[in-house]
């Protein structure tokens, strides 16, 4: 348990510091960027206390926006992905999850992909809804989003897949 | 009464997650309407400290580049020291002159270009008489205004943040209106407001008009790139292709007009 803690700890402050340094600055095309640090949320123990994981998320997004001068940007965004990811991991993982026996490093790779990519998706499509806060651009909000998306999905692939523990 | 206990203590997750919700919107909401946060800025010990490591370390790899810039300004301001000596012999710098306008060099450790609000910040702060709405510039050309300032950093509103209205004017006249960004391209910002009748060409130099006492008369912007009568046909749309490459800053400076609370008092007054 004390083992479990000080990874998610460790992974909490490395994520941040990540985004914030790196990842921010990458600005492929001007102006994509992954969003990895919602990797924390994703990554987070399937059984746990829902008040203290919503709490850690919306707290995650904050300090990112406090990095990143952007309101409560981050924050909304990884606070929605942290409220419907139970219904995200029944969606993809189906029975695995509902009989509570879910580990995310022996997984198979197409129920893992559809899970990241249903929640970087919506993240990145309420973070940019909230950045430009018009629904006239809806058309930028959108290709925007995409863009996004595919390079913080393949980015948290890659991640996932070199600091996964092989459990065989 | 006891339904209702039960029913808060049955939603207590999704009320908290309301709670949260609400916090973080108004937050964005906030940033929105208003050209400043309050309280989520970087302009703080713990982002500030940060940021100026990352700076101090990465600040090595563009040396070679910033020194050139910097051997430029310098050439610009000897020739002008140069050509003010042989026009008159009442001998103009900025110490000298009036003293109206003061100058504190800066560096920016954040750079951002790529968001629709975009904003640096800067390592100087209260400790060196950094105040908000002081005008932040590069090598003669805008660049900002400062908001938010601790006692080490401030922030600034970067004129590439679709929140920010700069009083312009063109060059050759003094026909004068209000730049903003479109936040689509982080080199062409939009002036709006110049009147019908004004002499609009592309490739004339857009300045500072120096009315909103911020910045000083005559801080190159960028040239105009296009223009159209906007939907009323009274006023021009003008696209101005800005001069700085807001994309790669270092060294700027930060200028305080120590006239402004003289003009502000005057104009409040009536």
């Amino acid at each position: 348990m004390n083992n479990l803690l000080s990874i998610h700890t460790l992974r909490f402050l490395l994520l941040i510091v990540f985004q914030v340094l790196l990842f921010n600055h990458i600005d492929f095309l001007g102006y994509v960027n992954p969003y990895i640090y919602i990797l924390f949320i994703a990554l987070y123990p399937v059984k746990n206390n829902r008040m203290l994981f919503l709490f850690l998320s919306f707290l995650l997004g904050l300090i990112i926006d406090f990095f990143m001068d952007s309101g409560g940007i981050n924050a909304t965004a990884s606070l929605i992905i942290a409220f419907i990811r139970p219904a995200v991991l029944k969606f993809s993982f189906g029975a695995v999850y509902e009989h509570n026996v879910l580990k995310f490093n022996n997984t198979n790779f197409i129920q893992k992909l559809a899970y990241f990519s249903i929640l970087i998706v919506i993240h990145h499509f309420f973070y940019f809804l909230m950045e430009f806060f018009n629904i006239s651009k809806i058309i930028l909000i959108l290709k925007n989003t995409l863009l996004s998306s595919i390079f913080t999905i393949l980015l948290s692939i890659l991640i996932t897949t070199i600091f996964s523990k092989k459990t065989k | 009464m006891q339904q209702i206990v039960n029913f808060i203590l049955r939603n207590k997750s999704f009320l908290f997650f309301l709670l949260l919700l609400s916090i973080s919107v108004s937050l964005t909401i906030q940033s929105h309407s208003y050209h400043r946060s309050k309280f989520i800025n970087s302009a703080n010990f713990f982002t500030g400290g940060l940021y100026n490591t990352s700076n101090s370390i990465s600040s090595y790899f563009n040396l070679e580049e910033e020194n050139q810039k910097l051997n430029k300004e310098n050439a610009r301001l000897n020739t002008l020291i140069g050509n003010t000596k042989k026009e008159s012999i009442s001998y103009i710098d900025t110490t000298t002159f009036e003293n109206t306008f003061k100058f504190t060099p800066a560096r920016i450790i954040k750079n951002s270009y790529s968001k629709q609000q975009n904003v640096l910040l800067i390592n100087k702060g209260k400790k060196d008489s950094i105040k908000d709405d002081l005008a932040v510039i590069d090598n003669n050309k805008i660049i900002g205004i400062t908001a938010n300032y601790n006692s080490k950093y401030a922030t600034v509103i970067s004129i590439l943040n679709t929140t920010s209205r700069i009083s312009a004017q063109l060059k050759k006249t003094n026909h004068f209106g209000t730049l903003s960004w479109n936040g689509k391209s982080p080199k062409v910002v939009q002036l709006t407001d110049i009147q019908k009748n004004a002499p609009v060409k592309i490739g004339d130099t857009i300045i500072t008009s120096g009315r909103s006492s911020i910045f000083p008369k005559g801080i190159l912007i960028g040239s105009i790139k296009d223009f159209k009568l906007d939907i009323t046909e009274n006023y021009y749309e003008i696209n101005v292709s800005l001069f700085n490459d807001m994309t790669n800053l270092e060294h700027v400076m930060v200028i305080e007009n120590k006239d402004k609370s003289l003009i502000e008092d005057l104009l409040n007054n009536e």
